[in-house]
C-alpha cells in the first residue's frame, strides 16, 4: 500500500473518462431524453385539443339538429296553411264559378221562356182568331180585327 | 495457493503488482512488499491501473453505444438502462447544485458508475482473478490485487482530481481574492482592522483544514469501506484453506452472506462519492461569503 505514482495515472483515466463522457455521452442522452419529453407533452396536448375539438363539433352538431328540425317544422307549417289556402281559393272559385254558370243559365232560361212566350202569345192570337172565326162562323176580316187580336194577345 | 500460512496468504492478496526501478537499476515487477516499498514514488501499481481503466473502458464503450443509438422515440433495453442512470445523477445534481455547469453531471455519472463497476470487481470471490495472474504469467508468487478502490492510489487519484476541480471552480467562480477571502475572512471577522488582521491565521487554519479534509475523507472512506470489504473476504476466505470442513461450510455461508451485503455497500460508496462531489462543487460554486 505504497502511495505512488499510481496516483497520477488514476487522475489522468478519471479525466479522460470525464472528458469522454461529457462530450459523448452525457448530450446525446440528455437531448434524447429531453426531446421525449417534448414529444409526449405535444402529445398530450394534441389529445387535449382534439378533446375539446370533439366537445364542439358535438354542440356544434347539436345545434344543427336542433335549427333543422325547426326548419323543418316551420316547413310543414307553411305547407299545411298554404294547402288551407289553395283549398279556400279554390272552393271560392268554384263559387263564383258555379254563381256566373248558375246567371247565365237563368238568362238563357229567361230569353228562352220570353221568347217562347212571343211564340205562344203570336200562336195564341190566331188561335183565337181561329176559335172566333169558328164560332161566330163567319170569317172575321183580319185585317178589321187586326187591331183588336194584337190587344188581346198583348194582355196575354 | 502459493503461501502456507493464513498471515502469509492475507498478505499476499494486499500486495499489489507493482512496476518501477528494482534496486539493481534495471525497471521491472517488484517480486517481495520490501521491494515494492523500495522503489519510491515513481512506481506504478499495474493491477489497480489495469483493472480501473478495464472498467472505465467497459463504462465508456457500453454509454457510448447507447449515446450513439439515443432515440427519441421508443427506448431500448440498453438505452433505458443508461436512461435511468443518467435521469438518476442528472435529478441528484439538480437538487443539490444550483449553478448551471455542462461539466458536473457528466463528472457525477462517469464517478457513480466507474466507482461502481470498480467496487462490484470485490464481488468476485477473492482467488479468481490473482489465480489467473498466476496461470499467465506462470509464476506463483506473484502479487495480483484486483479491486482499484481498495488501492488507495486510486480513491486518492480521483479524490485529488476532484480536489483540483473544487480549487479551479472556486477560483473560476469567486476569483483568486474571493477565493483567498473564503479561506482568510471567515468565520471570525471583525470589523475593526487590527482584530481582523490577528484573526487571520486563526480563520486560515479553520477552513484550510476544512478545505483538505474535502479529498481526504472522500479518498478514505472509500478506500476504507473497500479495503474492510475485501479484508473479510480473505478473511473468509482463509477459512477455506483451514482444512477442516465445518470451517468450510461456515466460509461459504458467510462468504454468500458477506457478499450480499456487500451489494448495497458497492453501490452506496459509489452514490457517496459521487453525491460528496456534487455537494463539494456545489459549495465551490457559491458565493455566500
Amino acid at each position: 500500500m505504497n502511495i505512488n505514482a499510481t496516483l497520477i495515472g488514476q487522475s489522468v483515466a478519471f479525466f479522460i473518462f470525464v472528458l469522454f463522457c461529457m462530450k459523448f455521452v452525457w448530450p446525446p442522452v440528455i437531448a434524447a431524453l429531453q426531446e421525449r419529453q417534448k414529444k409526449i407533452a405535444a402529445g398530450l396536448d394534441a389529445a387535449n385539443r382534439a378533446a375539446r375539438d370533439l366537445e364542439l363539433a358535438q354542440d356544434k352538431a347539436g345545434q344543427q339538429l336542433r335549427e333543422a328540425k325547426a326548419q323543418a317544422a316551420e316547413i310543414i307549417e307553411q305547407a299545411k296553411k298554404r294547402g288551407t289556402q289553395i283549398v279556400d281559393e279554390a272552393r271560392e272559385q268554384a263559387r263564383v264559378e258555379a254563381d256566373r254558370v248558375k246567371a247565365q243559365a237563368q238568362a238563357e232560361i229567361e230569353q228562352e221562356i220570353n221568347s217562347v212566350k212571343d211564340a205562344l202569345r203570336t200562336q195564341l192570337g190566331s188561335l183565337a182568331v181561329e176559335g172566333a172565326e169558328k164560332i161566330l162562323g163567319a170569317t172575321i176580316d183580319q185585317n178589321a180585327h187586326a187591331e183588336l187580336v194584337n190587344k188581346l194577345a198583348a194582355e196575354i | 495457493m502459493a503461501e502456507t500460512t493464513a498471515s502469509g496468504y492475507i498478505q499476499h492478496h494486499l500486495q499489489n503488482l507493482t512496476f518501477g526501478q528494482l534496486p539493481d537499476g534495471g525497471w521491472g515487477f517488484a517480486h517481495t512488499v520490501a521491494e515494492a516499498k523500495s522503489m519510491g514514488f515513481w512506481a506504478f501499481h499495474v493491477d489497480t491501473l489495469g483493472w480501473s481503466l478495464f472498467v472505465g473502458l467497459i463504462f465508456i464503450l457500453v454509454f457510448r453505444m447507447a449515446a450513439k443509438k439515443a432515440t427519441s422515440g421508443q427506448p431500448g433495453a440498453l438505452q433505458n438502462f443508461v436512461e435511468v442512470l443518467i435521469e438518476f445523477v442528472d435529478g441528484s445534481v439538480k437538487d443539490s447544485f444550483h449553478g448551471r455547469s455542462a461539466v458536473i453531471a457528466p463528472l457525477a455519472l462517469t464517478i457513480f458508475v466507474w466507482v461502481f463497476l470498480m467496487n462490484a470487481i470485490d464481488l468476485v470471490p477473492v482467488d479468481w482473478i490473482p489465480q489467473l495472474a498466476m496461470l499467465i504469467t506462470g509464476d506463483p508468487h506473484i502479487p495480483f490485487r484486483a479491486v482499484p478502490t481498495t488501492d488507495p492510489n486510486a480513491t486518492m487519484g480521483m479524490a485529488l482530481s476532484v480536489f483540483a476541480l473544487i480549487i479551479f471552480y472556486s477560483i473560476k467562480v469567486k476569483g483568486i481574492g474571493g477565493f483567498i477571502g473564503e479561506l482568510t475572512l471567515h468565520p471570525f471577522g471583525s470589523k475593526n482592522i487590527f482584530i481582523q488582521a490577528l484573526l487571520i491565521p486563526v480563520n486560515f487554519l479553520l477552513e484550510f483544514v476544512t478545505l483538505i479534509a474535502k479529498p481526504i475523507s472522500l479518498a478514505l472512506r472509500l478506500f476504507g469501506n473497500m479495503y474492510a470489504g475485501e479484508l473479510v473476504f480473505i478473511l473468509i476466505a482463509v477459512m477455506f484453506g483451514s482444512g477442516l470442513l465445518w470451517l468450510s461450510g461456515l466460509g461459504v455461508v458467510l462468504q454468500w452472506a458477506w457478499a450480499v451485503f456487500h451489494i448495497l455497500i458497492i453501490t452506496l460508496q459509489a452514490f457517496i462519492f459521487m453525491m460528496l462531489t456534487i455537494v463539494y462543487l456545489s459549495m465551490a460554486h457559491e458565493d455566500n461569503h
